[in-house]
């Protein structure tokens, strides 16, 4: 029986620092590590004794990659805890703002972090050489997600318009409308986005997953709902502590979060996928159908054609809150001074981003709580890398070491997110 | 010219990009300017880049961007072969220039900090401090901004490749802000407006979109910060609200630092 080590000591094509060892006897694989290395940044702490309306701001540089996530996590929090709430045209601008980084992110993800593993190149500066229309139309759909968040919020990373009862500052309805031929175009590209990644060569690998997201009564998931899962749970975000919690292991400075008293779970396109699919526009229904597609999909490497179902599903809604929008008369709804604690879940393009704080009467942060979807997903990667290293074995070091890091970048990792709060390496010895 | 130096000038330089304690945002920018991307990676060799390439390729490198700030032993450490490894090292954004957000520790005891974020602290390994690039390395340029401004990037990369200085402005926010055409909110409004003090770059977005900036560019390169914070007295500003104002993404640059120090005193 020959013993494996695989290990990858700089995880590329993910969001931060992160690391893979996993220790194999024969097919039996035993130790997988996914440890995040990216040193810890302490927001939760530094963030207490600042204002509420501050927070925003900061919790948007936890991630340049998904800013708006955090900030519309932190808002909707605080506005929880004030009893706040927006009316419909500010509700309505939120979705279009997340649904730009949606596009943002996912085009990001699928074409310029994912596909070059499923083509076979170590980067899109190496496909672009081969698939230069691929990676220009890659570039177009980022930048028409990056159009609406810059136009919503004044620039793409780091936004700075969104804030605790509103926006500082709103569009009007004719500015929105230029949108409408740029979101047409990624609409349709979008379509045929799903069919392209439907058709690239998936490992055969299915395993039995908690998917756990936020469901609205009759909206696909962005801002608002309970959260829910394929095995009965279904709750407020304010019981979220109840139900999860977060276990600090010695390899990693991300925290890894389970379901008590059950284990991993994942969240992100997949699990939103399983568990809204009938809140997804006719387009994105009828698209993964035609790729054959209807939940349960349980093979983690579909979450490409997943993000790219949701691209559809982004564009669509968007051009939507578009055509329906009146700006309101006033950018901001009025907010009283009073203490409070408040907790929000919302749906960050890799998962269910949650946020909890307490403040003071004069607004000032006493304590802050962030569990963001990687450090959720950890354990869960850690769980598939188990299973999948064990299918590996008549693979090449080299060959089996790409499709481990492939496994990990299926869950879009975003590290930086994760440590506030990760290192590859698979060992195989001959 | 030999036929050596002549193959030499043809060679792609090299470029490195390196990430320290940071968001990711500032390299995100590289991905972010789609209308330049593909002109950038085709005058360069992408030497190292973990976040957009599995390819490793060895060093030295003619030039190498830094992102994020030191914050740990093993770090410090990293940055002295950093800079070995490269030939022009510049940094990028507010972590890497002055120290980034996680500089608030700075001010506080962060064995707490760690008691607060980490059920087990003896896993976690920290500095003190969040410090700046240049305090434990020469470093070539700094752009400044959290984030930074993407088409300054371009422009730092093209300036850099061809051995020019770089186009980039160290005047206040003020200037593009009047270029604008906006309405002084600093006048008008009374608003704590950190413009005055902090460098353009931005497009003075804040401002025109109805908000006070809250200096993500860091300081100017002549900042009277003890001034913008006696104006803030004379506005009626309480005291631990300008220490805030000045304690933001760039609170460890000397300039703010100063003045949040000094308005705590008060």
């Amino acid at each position: 029986m020959t013993a494996r080590t695989i290990r990858v000591d700089t995880l590329a094509r993910v969001e931060g620092e992160g690391s893979l060892y996993i220790k194999m006897m024969g097919d039996r694989v035993s130790d997988v590590k996914f440890r995040i290395y990216e040193p810890p940044r302490f927001f939760e702490a530094f963030l207490r004794g600042r204002h509420y309306s501050e927070v925003p701001d900061i919790t948007s540089r936890i991630c340049g990659i998904c800013p708006i996530a955090y900030q519309m996590s932190a808002i909707h929090a605080i506005e929880r805890a004030l009893d706040v709430h927006v009316g419909p045209s500010i509700r309505l601008l939120r979705r279009l703002f997340y649904c730009g980084e949606w596009i943002e992110s996912h085009a990001l993800h699928i074409f310029m972090l994912h596909a070059p593993d499923f083509l076979g190149y170590p980067d899109v500066v190496a496909m672009a050489a081969d698939h230069r229309d691929l990676v220009e139309k890659a570039l177009r759909l980022k930048k028409i997600g990056n159009h609406i968040v810059s136009l919503l919020g004044g620039r793409e990373i780091h936004p700075i318009s969104a804030r605790v009862g509103g926006f500082y500052k709103v569009p009007p309805r004719s500015q929105l409308q230029e949108l409408t031929r740029d979101l047409e175009w990624a609409l349709q590209t979008s379509l045929e986005t799903v069919e392209w990644t439907s058709k690239l060569e998936f490992p055969n690998f299915e395993q039995d997953y908690e998917f756990v997201a936020l469901r609205h009564p009759d909206e696909y998931p962005l801002n608002e709902g309970r959260v829910v899962s394929n095995r009965g749970l279904n709750i407020d975000a304010a019981e979220y502590e109840d139900h999860f919690t977060e276990l600090h292991v010695k390899h990693s400075n991300a925290l890894h979060s389970i379901v008590r008293g059950r284990g991993s779970y994942l969240v992100g396109p997949l699990a939103r996928f399983n568990l809204n699919f009938d809140h997804l526009p006719t387009a994105a229904q009828e698209s993964a159908r035609k790729a054959h597609l209807t939940p349960p999909v349980v093979n983690p490497f579909r979450g490409i054609v997943m993000r790219a179902v949701e691209l559809v599903f982004a564009c669509t809604e968007a051009l939507r809150i578009i055509r329906e929008y009146e700006s309101p008369s006033v950018p901001i709804c009025e907010i009283p001074n009073r203490a409070g604690i408040g907790q929000a879940i919302t749906e960050a393009p890799r998962g269910i981003l949650y946020h909890r704080y307490a403040f003071d009467e004069r607004g000032l942060i006493l304590t802050a709580k962030i569990v963001p979807p990687t450090s959720q997903n950890q354990k869960r990667i850690e769980d598939d890398l188990r299973e999948y290293a064990s299918h590996l074995v008549g693979w090449t070091q080299q060959e089996a070491t790409w499709k481990c890091e492939q496994a990990i970048r299926n869950y879009d990792p975003c590290i930086s997110c994760a440590t506030h709060f990760l290192k590859l390496t698979v060992e195989k010895e001959p | 010219m030999s036929s050596k130096r002549k193959s030499e000038s043809r060679r792609k330089p090299k470029i490195a990009v390196f990430k320290f304690a940071s968001c990711d945002g500032c390299q995100l920018s590289l991905l972010d300017a789609e209308d330049e991307l593909l002109a950038v990676v085709g005058a360069v060799e992408i030497a190292y880049f973990p976040e957009a390439s599995r390819t490793i390729i060895k060093g030295p490198y003619d030039f190498g961007l830094v992102e994020g700030s030191i914050t740990t032993h093993s770090d410090a450490q990293r940055i002295q072969e950093v800079r070995r490894q490269c030939k022009t090292l510049v940094t990028i954004g507010a972590c890497a220039t002055a120290g980034g957000i996680q500089a608030l520790r700075n001010w506080k005891d962060v064995d707490e900090f760690i008691r607060v974020v980490y059920a087990t602290p003896q896993f976690i390994s920290t500095l003190k401090l969040s410090t700046p690039i240049a305090e434990h390395v020469p470093v070539d340029f700094e752009l400044r901004g959290c984030p930074i401004n993407k088409l300054q990037l371009v422009e730092l990369i093209a300036a850099t490749l061809v051995g020019r200085k770089p186009n980039i402005p160290t005047y206040s926010v003020c200037i593009e802000c009047k270029r604008k055409g906006n309405v002084c909110i600093a006048v008008t409004q009374d608003a704590a407006c950190m413009g005055p003090v902090t460098q353009a770059g931005c497009g003075a977005i804040c401002p025109s979109y109805d908000r006070a900036c809250y200096g993500c560019f860091g300081p100017m390169e002549s900042a009277n910060s003890a001034s913008l914070a006696n104006h803030f007295h004379y506005l009626g500003l309480p005291s631990d609200q300008a220490v805030r104002a000045f304690r933001g993404f760039n609170a460890w640059a000397w300039q703010f630092r100063k003045a949040s120090e000094e308005s705590e005193r008060q």
